[in-house]
């Protein structure tokens, strides 16, 4: 998709650079020259917006990391010191602790855009695995800071987790105490999981180039999951999708902000501020809010193994989406019974997150297992019959028809969303 | 094709508030919710009232430190902007009153010496196990971040409206509510020796007698001199103590908020200006290529 260079180096070392490490001409080529659909919408500025996060991110860790202690006996107290006497500490803090959770926000507002539109389908097969991958790593590295201010949360948090790994017959138990570094959670998990934590953003961020590159070879789906076929159907990337890119970006951020600075606690829970107590365990042990629906997946299962299996199984099922769904239409939009599915699987998603939160008792079991069971039916039943039963709508000859010509031929029913 | 889809979203919501009236099967409601109190501190424009954290701190001197320690503050604290608002000799003159171990000296021994206001408040308790054994075997715990440390359950959907109302406030009206929340205990439940019934406190038997009544404090402002004047200004002060920064946050908060907005909007009418032409001479795009 990205073509030649049309990049022309202005300057004498711009010119000398070039010819030895085109660097300025795959830039050019890459964020300004490049092709974007001109129908993409705003759910579509996610991808720059996570890139964004994942710099805010490691920009505030790597500062908080010149401040904070890996210690069992100090974490705590070193967290408190930052919060109280570190100039701006609070703010660093709150940054990156809401950080994470928006960082969260927009890759499963990013996952559904790609679930919605097929952005898995052919041949964006590798695309979706490269993300599916970034996901899994983003929910270990914040798993793994969740525990780093060594609070009552941080440590049972970290115990009910590392326990899951327990579950698998033979490798079970070797495998936990390699994770806990000894017989219980302690200060050397603390220090693994810290080392940790600082490693993987980075191992993310490689993964984000491959998912980049990738991304340009096969080019960006867009809302009527028609490629491009010419000129006329693409704009290019700056200045167009660099503004709207930009704006969307400043909005994202106001929520960020009111976050931190109106609510900063709220996505937390209040017994992190109590220092960890091996010998006193909380009433409600609960992982951070965008594990919830998988905690609830894990505790729908009255077997610890399957439990372990499912929550497991939950997220891997993701990376076979591309050959699950057999469907010959890409986009959500001209598959009526997909969409009605579609919204009941974010619906199902919502309401495992929030029996998550809830202890595992009476009704919320029984709603659980209900909702564990269309979690798994979408991936293995639903996706794969529609393709075989649906009857879907026209799709258009090309994205200037859908754009120029209106998206939908006479009679049927409007688009679902509107363009940005 | 709207009708069926109009159906199923019925449906989705239809579930979601079944989902939301779970909990009232699930769980019978243990005691009543703490009530929401009025705090200087809450909303965007929220801010200490330093005449209520003197108060508070009044309390916590003269009633709270007999049992509960400060680890996590220094006396150079109270002189802090956006706290207390003690002036620096104020707070040296506090820190004095105070014998802080020192040591060990040249001849390798520890010694007392006034505080200083780099000093942190001293525990009243050598050790975690003086103090239940002082206490009957309950462990008052540390003050530094009670108030960010207790909360209470707000359900569905209040949860939700916390978020834009910035409701965080359930700390201190847990702790307000706790204070004022002692009563007699109903005659069906029974109680362990030396428990006190608390309708508020998780399980309602807490091992700290009654710690605040009436008169129990004199304040030099005027402010009344009772039990719900000081439940309130202790919980003020303790919420200050767990957040010292909370001014300095609101009010950054709110110059970031305003430069967002101006940008956003800039932004936009960018986004719009540079779209104009896409949207106006479609036919005028091969020349982007």
């Amino acid at each position: 998709m990205s073509g030649h260079s049309t990049y022309q180096p202005q300057g004498a070392f711009m010119k000398w650079l070039e010819r030895r490490l085109p660097i300025a001409g795959l830039m050019h080529s890459s964020f300004v020259a490049y092709p974007t659909p001109r129908n993409l919408n705003y759910w579509w500025t996610f991808g720059g917006i996570l890139s964004f996060m994942l710099g805010v991110q490691i920009i505030t860790g790597v500062v908080l990391a010149m401040h904070y202690t890996a210690h069992a006996d100090m974490a705590f107290n070193s967290v408190e010191t930052i919060m109280r006497d570190v100039n701006y500490g609070w703010l660093l803090r709150y940054l990156h602790s809401n950080g994470a959770s928006m960082f969260f926000v927009a890759v499963y507002i990013h996952m559904f855009r790609g679930m919605y539109y097929g952005s898995y389908k052919e041949p964006r097969e590798v695309l979706w695995i490269l993300g599916v991958i970034l996901y899994l790593l983003m929910m270990a590295t914040g798993f793994l800071g969740y525990t780093l201010p060594w609070g009552q949360m941080s440590y049972w948090g970290a115990t009910v987790i590392t326990n899951f790994f327990s579950a698998f017959p033979l490798i079970g138990d070797p495998l936990v105490m390699l994770l806990w570094g000894g017989y219980a959670v302690g200060n050397p998990t603390l220090n693994r999981f810290y080392s940790l934590h600082y490693l993987l953003p980075f191992v993310i961020a490689g993964v984000v180039v491959l998912h980049i590159w990738a991304l340009h070879v096969v080019g960006q789906n867009n809302p009527t999951g028609v490629d491009p076929k010419s000129a006329k159907d693409t704009v290019a990337f700056t200045p167009y999708a660099t503004v709207k890119d930009s704006f969307l970006m400043a909005v994202f951020c106001i929520v960020f902000a009111w976050f931190v600075f109106y609510v900063p606690n709220y996505l937390g829970h209040a017994d992190n501020y109590i220092p960890a107590n091996p010998a006193v365990t909380p009433q409600h042990i609960v992982p951070e809010w965008y594990y919830l629906p998988f905690y609830a997946i894990l505790r729908a299962i009255p077997n610890k193994l399957l439990g372990v299996c499912a929550l497991f199984g939950s997220i891997l099922i993701l990376a076979f989406l591309p050959w699950l769904d057999t469907s010959r239409v890409r986009s959500g939009r001209y598959r009526p019974l997909f969409k009605q599915f579609f919204w009941l699987f974010v619906v199902c998603c919502l309401g495992l997150g929030w029996l998550g939160a809830k202890p595992p008792e009476g009704v919320y079991v029984i709603a659980a297992r209900i909702l564990t069971i269309y979690y798994f039916a979408y991936f293995i039943v639903v996706l794969p019959l529609l393709g075989i039963f649906e009857k879907t709508r026209p799709v258009p000859n090309s994205i200037a028809e859908a754009v120029l010509v209106g998206d939908v031929p006479l009679g049927a029913s409007a688009p679902p969303l509107r363009h940005g | 094709m709207t009708m069926p889809t109009r159906t199923l979203r019925l449906f989705a919501f239809a579930g979601v508030f079944t989902l939301a009236g779970l909990p009232a099967l699930a769980q019978e409601h243990d005691g009543p919710q703490p009530p929401r109190l009025k705090w200087s501190f809450a909303g965007p424009f929220g801010k200490y009232d330093p005449g209520q954290l003197q108060r508070g701190f009044k309390i916590y001197k003269e009633v709270c430190a007999n049992c509960h320690s400060l680890n996590l503050l220094s006396f150079r604290n109270l002189a802090d902007p956006g706290g207390p608002d003690f002036s620096v000799a104020q707070a040296d003159s506090l820190a004095s009153d105070y014998k802080v171990k020192d040591g060990p000296n040249d001849a390798g021994e520890m010694f007392e010496r006034p505080g200083r206001l780099a000093d942190r408040f001293p525990a009243p308790f050598a050790n975690d196990q003086a103090a239940r054994a002082a206490n009957g075997g309950a462990l008052p715990p540390d003050m530094s971040v009670l108030a960010k440390a207790r909360t209470y359950e707000r359900g569905f959907p209040w949860f939700v409206f916390d978020i834009f109302t910035q409701y965080q406030e359930q700390g201190p009206d847990y702790i307000a509510a706790v204070l004022r929340g002692y009563a007699e205990k109903p005659k069906a439940m029974t109680m362990a020796p030396g428990m006190n019934y608390n309708m508020y406190y998780p399980g309602h038997a807490i091992g700290m007698p009654p710690p605040l009544s009436d008169n129990q404090v004199t304040f030099d402002d005027g402010a009344p001199a009772n039990l719900e004047q000081y439940s309130k200004d202790v919980s003020a002060f303790l919420m200050w103590a767990a957040e010292p920064h909370l001014t300095a946050r609101k009010r950054l908060g709110l110059q970031v908020m305003v430069f967002l907005i101006v940008l956003a909007g800039l932004l936009y009418f960018t986004k719009k200006k540079v779209w104009a032409d896409v949207k106006a001479h479609p036919e005028k795009l091969e020349d982007n290529a």
